[in-house]
C-alpha cells in the first residue's frame, strides 16, 4: 500500500522527560536534608539513643507476672475490649443510615451534602485527639475513650457505606422501584443486598481497628489498658510494660483472626 | 401521521386498561429533544410493539409512563389518573400496578429467585415484612405458582446471579406479574438473549399476560419477533411515530422509514 512510499519518519520520543516531576523530587531531596540539619539529629545522639534503648529493654525483663499486676492488666484488657466491641456495634448502628443519606444517587442532594460534611468532620482529627477533647468533656474513663472510639468509627465505616451504595448496580434498584416500593423496603431488598457483604467486611476491619485503638486512647486518659499502660511507664514499672505490650500483641492477634473469619463468613 | 389518525380521546373508566399518552415530550438536555409530541392509545388488551433504532426514545418512552423517566411535558392518562402529574405516595401506587420486565433483567443479583419475584410485592406489604421476610401466605403461595408457570419452580431458593440469562428474564416476568399489574412494560426482553431463548421468552410474556387480559407494551429490536408475537406494531424514528398498524400491514417501505437507509434491508 502507500505507507510503503513513506519516507522513514523523524525519530519519535516514547518517553518525553517529565520536567515538573523531576523538579519536584530534587525539591523534596533538598528539603529533606534541610529539615534534618534543622531536627538535630547527630549521630552521637543516635549513638546514645541505642545505649539507652538497651538499658531499656534489659530493665523489661523478665515480664512481671505477679499476680497483683495480672489483676491490674486483666482489668484494664476487659475495659478495653468493652471499650472497643461497645464502640464498633454502635458505631455500625449509625454508620449505616449516616451513609445512605451521604450517598449522592439515593438521598436528595442537601441530606447527602450536610452528611457528607458531617463525616467529613467526624474523620478529621485522630482518635487520640478526639480522644483529648471527650476525656475534657465527659472527665477521665472508659466513657471518653469509647466516645472517641464511636466517632472514628462512624467517620470511617459511614464513608465506606457511602461509597459503597454510590458504586453499587442502579439497575437493581431501579427495577424495584419499578414495583412501586416505599423508599425504606426498596432499600431493605434492592439497595442492602448489594452492600452488605462489603459492610460486614468494614465492621469487621473496624472492629479489629479499634481494638487496637482503645489502647491508645487509653493514654490520654480514655481509660482501658492504654491507661494501665501509662501508669506503669510513669512508674518505671518497665517489666510490667512487657507483660502489657504482649498482652495486647496478643488480643490484636486474636482481633485479626475474628475479624478475618468474619470477612469469609458473610461473603 | 398513522398515529394521530389512530388516536382517539379516552373514555373516562376508571377500571379501563387502556393508556392514553398525549403530546409527550421529553428533553434530557434543552434544545434536544428525545421524544417529540407523542401521541398515542393503547388498549387495555394485547401486546403492541415498538420499534425503532437505537437511541430514537423508544426506551425513554416507555420509563416515561412508570415514571422512571420524568416527561418533559404531556400527559398520561392510565386507569382515570395522569401518570406524567403522580408524586410521592400516589405514584408508588400507581406504579405497583404497572409490572416491568428489563432488558438485562435486573434482578437483585444477591436475592434468591423467590425473594426477587416477591420483590413485585413490595407496593403492597408494609415494610416490616419485607425487613422480616414475613411476606403474608398468599403472596408465598401466589410467587411459588408463578415461579412454575415460568419453569423456575425449582430454583425459588437459588441467588438469582446463578441462573442463565433466560432464567433470570423468566424470574423478571414472575416479578412483573407477581404485582397483579394492569398493564406490562417490556424494554427490550430479548437482546441479551440468544434468538431462541428470545422466542420462549416473547412467547411466555404473550401468554402469561395474555391468559390474565393484560395490555403489554414491548420496545424491541427485531422486528420478526415483534411481527410474530404483537398485535400491533409502533414504529419511531428520531423521537416520533412514524408507523402504526397491524403487524402484516409492515413493509419494506415503513421499515426505510423507521430505520432509514437500505443496504441493510437486502
Amino acid at each position: 500500500m502507500s505507507d510503503t512510499a513513506l519516507p522513514p519518519p523523524a525519530r519519535r520520543v516514547a518517553f518525553p522527560p517529565n520536567w515538573p516531576a523531576r523538579i519536584s523530587l530534587l525539591a523534596l531531596a533538598g528539603y529533606v536534608v534541610y529539615a534534618s540539619s534543622i531536627l538535630d539529629i547527630t549521630w552521637t545522639r543516635f549513638v546514645a539513643g541505642f545505649g539507652h534503648g538497651a538499658r531499656f529493654i534489659s530493665r523489661m525483663f523478665p515480664p512481671n507476672v505477679a499476680p497483683d499486676k495480672l489483676e491490674l492488666l486483666t482489668g484494664g484488657m476487659i475495659e478495653s475490649l468493652q471499650i472497643a466491641i461497645v464502640a464498633t456495634v454502635v458505631g455500625v448502628l449509625l454508620a449505616l443510615p449516616l451513609g445512605l443519606a451521604a450517598a449522592r444517587n439515593l438521598s436528595p442532594w442537601p441530606l447527602a451534602w450536610a452528611s457528607r460534611a458531617l463525616i467529613a468532620l467526624f474523620r478529621t482529627f485522630h482518635p487520640v485527639i478526639v480522644a483529648i477533647l471527650f476525656v475534657k468533656a465527659v472527665g477521665f474513663g472508659a466513657l471518653a475513650g469509647m466516645l472517641a472510639l464511636i466517632v472514628a468509627s462512624l467517620g470511617f465505616l459511614s464513608k465506606l457505606v457511602a461509597e459503597a451504595v454510590e458504586e453499587m448496580s442502579m439497575k437493581q434498584v431501579e427495577a424495584v422501584r419499578a414495583t412501586g416500593s416505599p423508599f425504606l423496603s426498596l432499600v431493605i431488598m434492592g439497595v442492602l443486598p448489594q452492600v452488605m457483604p462489603r459492610f460486614i467486611g468494614f465492621a469487621a476491619y473496624q472492629l479489629d481497628s479499634n481494638l487496637r485503638n482503645s489502647a491508645l486512647v487509653g493514654l490520654v486518659g480514655g481509660g482501658g489498658i492504654g491507661a494501665t499502660l501509662f501508669t506503669a511507664f510513669q512508674r518505671f514499672d518497665y517489666d510490667f510494660v512487657l507483660t502489657i505490650v504482649l498482652a495486647i500483641i496478643a488480643v490484636v492477634m486474636v482481633g485479626e483472626i475474628i475479624s478475618g473469619w468474619m470477612r469469609r463468613l458473610f461473603q | 401521521m398513522d398515529a394521530s389518525t389512530a388516536f382517539k380521546p379516552a373514555a373516562p373508566d376508571a377500571v379501563d386498561r387502556a393508556l392514553t399518552i398525549s403530546h409527550l415530550h421529553k428533553e434530557y438536555r434543552t434544545g434536544h429533544p428525545v421524544l417529540k409530541d407523542i401521541s398515542l392509545k393503547v388498549e387495555g388488551r394485547g401486546m403492541t410493539a415498538i420499534i425503532g433504532p437505537s437511541g430514537t426514545g423508544k426506551s425513554t418512552l416507555v420509563r416515561c409512563i412508570n415514571r422512571l423517566v420524568d416527561p418533559t411535558s404531556g400527559e398520561i392518562h392510565f386507569r382515570g389518573q395522569d401518570l406524567a402529574r403522580l408524586e410521592g405516595r400516589a405514584l408508588r401506587i400507581a406504579r405497583r400496578r404497572i409490572g416491568m420486565v428489563f432488558q438485562e433483567y435486573n434482578l437483585v443479583e444477591r436475592l434468591s429467585v423467590i425473594e426477587n419475584v416477591l420483590c413485585g410485592r413490595l407496593g403492597y406489604v408494609p415494610v416490616w415484612r419485607a425487613w422480616l421476610r414475613k411476606f403474608p401466605a398468599e403472596d408465598v403461595d401466589r410467587a411459588f405458582q408463578l415461579l412454575d408457570a415460568v419453569g423456575l419452580g425449582d430454583f425459588a431458593t437459588q441467588r438469582a446471579d446463578q441462573l442463565s440469562g433466560g432464567q433470570r428474564q423468566r424470574v423478571g416476568i414472575a416479578r412483573a406479574l407477581m404485582q397483579e399489574p394492569d398493564l406490562v412494560l417490556a424494554d427490550e426482553p430479548t437482546s441479551s438473549l440468544d434468538p431462541k431463548t428470545s422466542v420462549e421468552i416473547m412467547e411466555l410474556i404473550a401468554r402469561r399476560a395474555g391468559e390474565r387480559d393484560i395490555p403489554v407494551i414491548v420496545n424491541i429490536h427485531n422486528v420478526a419477533l415483534a411481527q410474530r408475537f404483537a398485535d400491533r406494531i409502533v414504529g419511531m424514528s428520531k423521537g416520533e411515530i412514524v408507523f402504526d398498524g397491524p403487524p402484516r400491514a409492515l413493509e419494506e417501505q415503513h421499515l426505510l422509514a423507521i430505520y432509514g437507509g437500505e443496504g441493510w434491508l437486502e
